[in-house]
């Protein structure tokens, strides 16, 4: 077992966890935040989709231990002051979630997407959530959603 | 889905690596990005008592041109491949095959030297390594070595690389002045490795005729082949829709593809001969347009 301190959300936190625990297993069951998704656990779905060092990977993909001193974001970090992100804003407006399943790796990609500040094209868009699959929405409202955020991204 | 237990290392230096992987030998494996190995780790295909994590390692992580080449660190990013400015400039293929790879979370994290090091059949380095002629530096006890692109890859998931053996850099000779390069890879969906892929480097002089070729290739057999007998059909003549024709049937019928789910070998063969002919097509338009 290893000590594992890393910034998350802006805080400091830590916790133990074998060198072979997943970050996505670590924030959920060892921080409790369990905003971040597991899907197929293979890195094909992407609803685990966490920010890390400022971009967005697989937390399925990653040791948690990889990411001892380093800062992650997960999704419970964009709402701030019990007010929702602009992106999440633009996901309820324009209707991008059914089922919720895929959301949160979805929004942490388009979040890196939308953090270089460039205003991106519909290809752009598509080719940043590529990674991530949803069952339900057919994609349009998810990318009529980060073309709406887009515009009042902070 | 949990990997066998492993101790985690985290070296800061090259030569601590080296150190490491001497002292722990078959037990223990190196770890990039992960986005190869996490996965066979977690199917149990790969269960290293030792993980040396290389991606820290100070002065792995660049792109430079020196010596009329393009330097690249063996822990540098697909997407800074893909984003770098230099690159996109001088050898636009390697960037075009590395914003290829994957989705953007994989490319964020896999690294060239990983990608290489993996060797999958229809990897996307491959092609343009061989098409390009790259160098291989790498690192072990007892010294440094180049290993040419064309004696890397040895099989499929197999390289010349020995087992106490670091991949530093990759070197990629600068293509000719006014030659044009084009990576074309068909995939079954979005962010899936290549169903077969091409990559090519042309350059014409006014008459049409082909001045310089160089031609890599995946999806043909179990690992990236350079296709001699088709870079040796091209050189010297004009490039037309009945040569490049001629170009695809030459390679579907050389190619051995290794049936899987995605395709048939006879498919495949096809897919091989399309790609290739695209990329021709296409670098021809960009080389004809820089005259
Ligand atoms: C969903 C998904 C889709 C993908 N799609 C594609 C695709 O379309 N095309 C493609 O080419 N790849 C694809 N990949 C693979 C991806 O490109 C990997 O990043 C790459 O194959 C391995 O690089 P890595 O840095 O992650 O290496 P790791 O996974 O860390 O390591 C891979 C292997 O290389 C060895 N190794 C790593 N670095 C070195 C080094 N410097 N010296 C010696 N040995 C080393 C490791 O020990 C290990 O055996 C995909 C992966 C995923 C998860
Ligand atoms: S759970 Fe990580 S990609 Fe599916
Ligand atoms: S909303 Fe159900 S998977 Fe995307």
């Amino acid at each position: 077992m290893a000590n594992i301190s890393l910034t998350v959300n802006g805080e400091t936190r830590s916790g133990e966890a074998e060198s072979r625990t997943l970050l996505v297993h670590f924030l959920r069951d060892t921080l409790r935040l369990t905003g971040t998704h597991v899907g197929c656990v293979v890195g094909r779905c992407g609803a685990c989709t966490v920010m890390w060092n400022g971009a967005p990977v697989k937390s399925c993909m990653v040791f948690a231990v990889q990411t001892d001193g380093d800062e992650v974001v997960t999704v419970e970090g964009l709402a701030r002051d019990k007010r929702l992100h602009p992106l999440q804003e633009a996901f309820w407006k324009k209707d991008a979630v059914e089922c919720g399943y895929c959301t949160p790796g979805m929004l942490m990609s388009a979040y890196g997407l939308l953090s270089n500040g460039k205003t991106p094209t519909e290809a752009e868009i598509k080719k940043a959530i590529s990674g991530n699959l949803c069952r339900c929405t057919g994609y349009g409202n998810i990318v009529a959603a980060i073309r709406e955020a887009a515009g009042n991204f902070k | 889905m949990y990997p066998a237990a492993f101790e985690y290392l985290r070296p800061r230096s090259i030569r601590e690596a080296v150190e490491l992987l001497l002292r722990h030998g078959e037990d223990a494996k190196l770890l990039a990005g992960g986005q190869s190995l996490v996965p066979m780790m977690k199917l149990r295909v790969a269960r290293p008592k030792y993980l040396i994590d290389i991606h820290r390692i100070a002065g792995l992580n660049y792109v430079r041109e020196e010596h009329g080449a393009i330097c690249i660190g063996a822990t540098t990013r697909h997407v800074q491949i893909e984003q770098s400015p230099l690159i996109r400039d001088k050898m636009s293929m390697l960037a075009q095959a590395a914003g290829e790879i994957g989705d953007a979370q994989v490319r964020n994290r896999g690294t060239i030297g990983g990608g290489l090091a993996e060797a999958d059949p229809v990897g996307d380095y491959g092609p343009v390594a061989l098409a390009l002629d790259a160098r291989m530096k790498c690192v072990r006890p007892s010294g440094v070595r180049e290993i040419p692109a064309s004696d890397f890859f040895t099989f499929a998931y197999t390289t010349a690389l020995e087992p106490d053996e670091i991949l530093m850099e990759i070197i990629f000779p600068l293509p000719p002045r006014g030659s044009a390069g084009v990576y074309h890879k068909l995939e079954k969906v979005a962010g899936d490795f290549a169903i077969a892929a091409a990559a090519v480097q042309l350059a014409v002089g006014r008459d049409g005729v082909c001045t310089s070729i160089a031609i890599g290739v995946s999806g043909g057999g179990p690992m990236p082949q350079k296709p001699a007998a088709v870079e040796n059909l091209l050189r010297g003549k004009k490039i037309d829709r009945e040569l490049t024709e001629e170009a695809g049937r030459l390679i579907q019928d050389d190619a051995e593809p290794i049936e899987d789910l995605r395709g048939s070998a006879a498919y495949k063969r096809k897919a091989l001969s399309a790609v290739l002919r695209r990329a021709l097509t296409e670098s021809l338009r960009l080389t004809t347009n820089n005259l």
